[in-house]
């Protein structure tokens, strides 16, 4: 188990070397660079720019003074947002992001075993299929498009009610998280109604579904108990992946409902080639997104006996 | 039939070739059908799917309209009707064909005092507001009668009936003197309905009571309009009042008053090129990556296989946004192909892993030793063998890979980091469309149908590839 974890922790950390590379290759292979952005300036000021941010180095050079950094935790300061350091927008921002991603994760892992266990039961009668047909309607149509329809029927709430009840954008009370949130989660509440449908299904046949029945046991309890309980495994596996790619996927939802969150400081930098804040928030993304699927993976280990990781 | 019958029809059809013995004997296991493939047998299955079938038949319109569009549909979609800024969807409209537009004096009286005698307390409203000629959208002439004690009126235009003083609209002008008594309004006139406030004032404050007539204009169109628009030629000969076809908008204009219709096909070459020609590439890569790796086997297998592994750890849409900026596009580019690029380098490891895996279980089966003791080669094996029998696995997750990458690129495109303006594609399009989404919905709603109908299609079809190519399905019937 201790062998098992440390594997895959070193693992991790190769892959989030990796990601910081190429992210750094990447970036440095886009024509221009972020002092670009600013006026005209003389040569004199430009020289003495790039000094202040190491740009009159080399490549390797910089890339090595880069990495050494990045392993102090430090990663440097803001091109465009002047003395702003990459640490501190992470902190302020990525706690947004984060609670939304989660909120979502939430509405989306108990809206899925709901659902999911609802269209078990009720196969291949009407509420399978008004669930079925909706899930499909989930799956195929694009979160911006939710997202629009979210604050479009928020609006309209609020003109029926004649004054602002639900907040239709930005960020701080419950209010402003609750359709955000849902509307973020929808579709990953859509891939895992289906994912659980198709588990009961798979349960339902087991055979220590007939040992129970066969001792007596209550339906209710059978279903709970039994059923459900290992139904829900092959959700769990696939929710720590889940986690990661709405915490790092929120930005249309993040951009429609105006909320301050650090997808729109990466696609703004992006766009101003603001280098340390591109390299901080990819690496810190990506970090996140590897060591969230390595623990759900002892997690889940933890969970199910049967599962032997090694 | 009777039994004498029967014995003489029998008796009729008996000759001496009956009593010959048959050449051949006939075995008892023949086969009564033609063997069938299995892609024979997967298209038989898929047929009995409906909802897969279904989703067949929009892919194959989808194609249609996107190839066979334009050729039907020959509207410039970069061609801007400045009369129909954000159309609805409509009917064909029609339009009266009036004169140029002349100087309108108005109605000054002349028995009237221009400046008021005497202040007045309460100042009523203007009664009798009407429309002196025939409201059209090239102007509105309204007039009303005066009121006593007025030294001026204040006009006012809104799209709803105004609830209160505070709700009047737009303030289009006001009239200076209290014997003025009528007003043109040329202020982008649509074919919709307008309310038309008028308030009087003492020369100094604006009185608290109006009167609102609700006009609709008719359509109208100028010479030089329809000329540059297109509509009529120089020489042939319309009079006046006699009306006219406007352009056709079937689905409505966008808010630069372009055709949505043409967008909408222009824009599905776009999504479609990308959601179909990335997936194929780079399943086609990935076929060849891990069929090497899982062929090849050994260390070679680690390594390449590690490497996917890197490339499936990074975040996708980051490293999308990333490699697109990072490929860039030049002046005048649509940006197609580096999203093209994007998508091919962060695709691939799925297939790749999926491919090896087949590949890996395939290579031990009896057939391939059988062929291999046969002395078949390497490059027959994979050709002949081991491609064959991965095609099902690699159909089924070209179909869900292509709703992938058309969501990828809408969500690109509607944060503004895909196709450049003025290419259209559908997820730049619900982008524009959902900035005027409360007024206009049809700019939003037709792309994103275009975009939801598309991935249900290859959804669909994908979960019925599966069960119609999946063996076990087979053995089950």
């Amino acid at each position: 188990m201790l062998a098992y974890t440390f594997k895959r922790l070193l693992a991790g950390v190769v892959t989030v070397w990796f990601i910081a590379t190429a992210t750094f290759i990447a970036m440095h292979s886009v024509p221009g660079d972020p002092l670009m952005n600013d006026k005209a300036v003389t040569a004199e000021i430009r020289a003495n720019l790039e000094k202040k941010y190491g740009l009159d180095k080399s490549g390797p050079e910089q890339y090595l003074i880069f990495m050494s950094n990045m392993l102090r935790g430090d990663f440097g300061i803001s091109f465009t947002q002047q003395n702003r350091k990459v640490n501190d927008i992470i902190r302020d921002h990525f706690p947004v992001s984060a609670t939304l991603g989660l909120l979502a994760v939430f509405f989306a892992a108990i809206g899925g075993i709901v659902w999911g266990a609802l269209t078990a039961i009720y196969r291949n009668r009407l509420p399978d299929i008004i669930i079925m047909f909706l899930v499909i309607l989930g799956i195929s149509v694009p979160s911006f498009v939710f997202a629009a329809l979210g604050q479009l029927s928020l609006v309209k709430i609020n003109q029926l009610l004649g004054s602002s009840v639900i907040p239709v954008a930005g960020w701080g009370t419950f209010g402003h998280m609750l359709v955000p949130s849902l509307v973020l989660g929808l579709g990953t509440m859509a891939l895992l109604t289906r994912l659980m449908r198709s588990s009961m299904l798979e349960v339902v046949n087991e055979d220590y579904i007939k040992t129970a029945k066969a001792k007596g046991l209550s339906p209710i309890r059978i279903f709970f108990k039994h059923q459900l309980r290992n139904a829900i495994l092959p959700v769990l596996t696939v929710l720590g992946p889940q986690i990661a790619a709405i915490t790092t996927g929120g930005f249309v939802v993040e951009l429609v409902f105006a909320i301050p969150g650090l997808g729109r400081y990466f696609v703004q930098a992006v766009q101003q080639l603001d280098y340390t804040v591109i390299m901080g928030t990819t690496v810190f993304y990506g970090a996140f997104l590897v060591f969230m699927v390595i623990l759900v993976d002892i997690i889940y280990g933890f969970v199910d006996p049967r599962v032997r990781l090694q | 039939m009777t039994d004498s019958t029967l014995l003489k029809t029998r008796l009729q059809a008996v000759s001496n070739l009956d009593f010959s013995p048959s050449d051949t004997v006939q075995s008892a296991e023949q086969i009564s059908r033609p063997s069938l493939s299995y892609w024979q047998d997967a298209w038989i299955r898929l047929k009995k799917n409906t909802r897969a079938l279904v989703s067949l038949y929009i892919v194959i319109g989808l194609a249609l309209f996107t190839l066979a569009g334009p050729i039907l549909w020959q509207v410039d979609p970069a061609l801007q009707d400045l009369n129909q800024l954000s159309q609805a969807p409509s009917l064909p409209k029609q339009a009266i064909f009036v004169e140029e537009h002349t100087r309108w004096e108005g109605i000054v009286l002349e028995n009237f005092p221009a400046e008021p005698e005497a202040f007045l307390d309460v100042l009523p409203a203007p009664t009798n507001l009407r429309t002196a000629e025939t409201a059209t959208t090239q102007a509105v002439r309204i007039a009303w009668d005066p009121v006593v004690g007025a030294g001026g009126y204040a006009v006012y235009r809104n799209q709803h009936l105004p609830e209160s003083i505070n709700d009047l609209g737009l303030p289009l002008g006001t009239k200076l003197a209290g014997n003025e008594v009528s007003y043109e309004d040329r202020l982008n006139v649509e074919g919709r309905d307008y309310y038309y406030s008028i308030v009087s004032t003492d020369g100094y404050d604006e009185s608290d009571t109006y009167i609102t007539l609700k006009v609709t204009p008719d359509l109208a169109i100028t010479k030089t309009e329809a000329l540059s628009r297109g509509l009529i030629t120089e020489e042939s000969i319309v009079a006046n009042g006699e009306t006219i076809d406007l352009e056709f908008h079937p689905f409505g204009t966008d808010y630069l008053g372009r055709d949505m219709l043409a967008r909408l096909m222009e824009g599905a070459r776009v999504s479609l090129f990308i959601g179909i020609v990335a997936p194929f590439l780079y399943v086609m890569f990935g076929i060849f990556y891990g069929g090497f790796a899982g062929y090849f086997g050994g260390n070679l297998d680690a390594i390449l296989m590690r490497f996917a592994d890197f490339v499936v750890a990074l975040p996708f849409l980051l490293f999308m946004i990333l490699f697109k900026i990072a490929f860039g596009i030049g002046p005048g580019e649509s940006g197609v192909l580096p999203m093209l690029i994007a998508l091919v380098l962060l695709g691939w490891p799925a297939t790749a892993r999926l491919v090896r895996g087949q590949v890996l279980q395939i290579r031990t089966q009896g057939y391939i030793e059988a062929a291999r003791l046969l002395g078949a080669k390497d490059h027959y094996l994979i050709i002949r063998h081991i491609i064959p029998n991965t095609m099902g696995v690699i159909l089924v997750t070209l179909t869900f890979a292509v709703p992938a990458a058309i969501f990828t690129e809408a969500f690109l495109s509607f944060i503004g980091m895909g196709v450049a303006p003025p290419t259209p594609s559908w997820g730049s399009m619900c982008n524009e469309g959902v900035k005027t989404m409360l007024s206009h919905p049809h700019e939003l709603f037709f792309p994103a149908l275009f975009i939801s109908t598309t991935v249900l299609a290859f959804n669909l079809l994908g979960d019925g590839l599966t069960e119609a190519l999946d063996s076990r399905m087979r053995s089950r019937e």
